[in-house]
């Protein structure tokens, strides 16, 4: 207990950092990842390449891996001076967006076909056919998907920690080192997390229930 | 829904126009990749000698050793956690209530636990002395356990009720009805999700890098700090190389569920995988995915048939 009350601006500083990560990757992979699956099914065959190609690297590719390019790499090679919030956001939504793809690939996959050609029909150009009639019906079967991606991304932030970004596994790091009992200070980052991700299931179920309700 | 549905078949003016882009777009991808190459040419990362550390007969002994033990900690971890995900699912379709309930909430525990804080938590030693190996054994073998206990109670779930129904009615027991009815349909319907999950294990091996046990992550690091080239670090050779290996180790994986899948789409013996599993299978595609959400839906779903 008393981990918590003496360190807790430390604790609240990591649980706002894995907050903040968390919140700016999702955005970033959620935007990019509709990108790439727009560009997996789109008329412009080197667009199609370059989004499989995107898939099959990050998707094959450990997160730990990425974390190393991203923060030994970059930094040395291309961009010198970069923050560390912003590679470790670029590590984690990078590698994200290519599973948001996949589900927003597979939730295209599910709207019926005479949607699609019924937009064709009346004249819609395929951004139009995505924008207006496909991908409002993907929503409903992506969003199930979405939330174990989410939640998974919210766990895979705690390997930035480790990279010295600060979030909560990095206060474990900085707390073991000021000599703390480690049980404690595991049992509260984990309470962290587990306040994190049941948020993110609680949300993304209340999505769901309104979606089901507006069929 | 196939992507030729979504648009006209292109004609001459959207050819031009498809051309137009195709050839706009490769060249801005040639002029990125150009600066990243004057960039990395600037650094020196593009001299002939940083590739010859490859080479030598010590080095590539290392990425062996390192790529090996890998291996190991895969194939350890892959099959205690197989062995872990049926004990866990059975405890979880368990007809006591107690062990029931315990097994749901360890699997929706550690499932929600990041996998790095496990691991770190039984490498500095919170619940007993585990060397860097074993710790990543075990952290991998509970988390994944947990995954893959979900992943075959959907499949259990997913045979057809008359099937237990009818074993029960020959008499068999409940053990011989698990045994031998349930979980060799469960598995072989699941066999495709399952192997994505090994996937996913496979690509989490990497986190021992933290835990500073020797796999190919860490000799990744080490080749790369340690074997300067007239003042430069191969560090863009290194994660080149290794990363080479780790995508086709997952590719092979892949592959692999693939030709399964495929192969038992073609057999009509057995059952096929219900809505829900494919369901199930999206998300354990999905790195390490949390399958909460999905497998309470989709098992209302089989129901629902």
């Amino acid at each position: 207990m008393n981990v918590l009350l003496d360190n807790l601006a430390l604790f609240r500083e990591g649980f706002l950092g894995t907050l903040y990560l968390t919140a700016v990757s999702a955005v970033l992979a959620l935007v990019l990842g509709v990108v790439i699956a727009g560009f997996r099914v789109s008329p412009v065959p080197p667009l199609r390449i370059f989004g499989t190609l995107w898939v099959t690297l990050l998707r094959n590719t450990p997160l730990t891996l990425l974390f190393l390019v991203a923060f030994f790499v970059v930094p040395k090679v291309l961009f010198p001076g970069v923050n560390s919030f912003l590679l470790a956001v670029c590590a984690c939504g990078f590698y994200t967006s290519a599973f948001v793809a996949e589900a927003v690939r597979s939730g295209i996959n599910t709207v019926p076909m005479g949607q699609a050609e019924a937009a064709r029909a009346i004249g819609m150009t395929f951004t139009q056919t995505m924008r207006i009639v496909v991908l409002p019906q993907a929503t409903r079967t992506v969003v199930p998907p979405l939330s174990s991606i989410f939640i998974a991304l919210t766990k895979n932030t705690a390997i930035a920690g480790a990279f010295d970004n600060v979030d909560l596994f990095n206060v474990q790091k900085t707390l073991s080192n000021d000599g703390y009992e480690i049980a404690w200070i595991f049992l509260w980052i984990t309470i962290g997390y587990l306040v994190i991700t049941y948020a993110i299931n609680g949300l993304f179920r209340l999505l769901e229930n309104r979606l089901e309700v507006a069929r | 829904m196939s992507a030729s549905v979504l648009f006209d078949a292109p004609g001459p003016r959207a050819r031009a126009r498809n051309l137009i882009l195709s050839v706009v777009g490769t060249l801005a991808f040639l002029g990125l990749f150009f600066w990243i190459g004057i960039r990395l040419n600037d650094k020196g990362q593009f001299a002939g000698e940083l590739w010859d550390i490859f080479n030598y007969a010590g080095i590539r002994e290392n990425i062996l050793d390192a790529l090996l033990s890998t291996l190991k900690v895969f194939a350890m971890a892959g099959v205690l956690s197989l062995v872990f995900a049926v004990i866990l699912c059975v405890a979880r379709l368990s007809d006591h209530k107690p062990i029931r309930w315990v097994a749901t909430v360890f699997i929706d525990l550690f499932r929600s636990i990041p996998l790095l804080i496990t691991i770190y938590a039984l490498w500095v030693g919170i619940v007993g002395d585990f060397t860097p190996m074993w710790a990543l054994v075990v952290g991998l073998t509970v988390y994944n356990g947990c995954v893959q206990a979900e992943v075959l109670r959907a499949g259990i779930n997913a045979v057809p009720k008359g099937q237990a129904e009818a074993a029960y009615a020959l008499g068999l027991r409940k053990t011989q009805v698990n045994a031998s009815i349930l979980f060799p349909q469960a598995v072989r319907s699941m066999l495709p999700t399952i192997i994505s999950q090994l996937v996913v294990t496979l690509k989490d091996t990497s986190l021992g890098f933290m835990v500073l046990y020797p796999e190919l992550l860490y000799s990744a690091r080490l080749i790369a700090n340690n074997t300067p080239v007239g003042g430069v670090y191969p560090i863009v050779q290194t994660v080149i190389v290794f990363g080479a290996i780790y995508i086709a180790l997952c590719l092979a994986l892949a592959w692999l569920a693939n030709w399964i899948e495929q192969r038992g789409r073609k057999s009509k013996a057995g059952i096929t995988p219900a809505a829900g599993a494919k369901e199930l299978k999206e998300v354990a595609a999905a790195g390490t995915a949390d399958l909460a959400a999905a497998a309470p839906a989709g098992t209302a779903d089989i129901r629902k048939e």
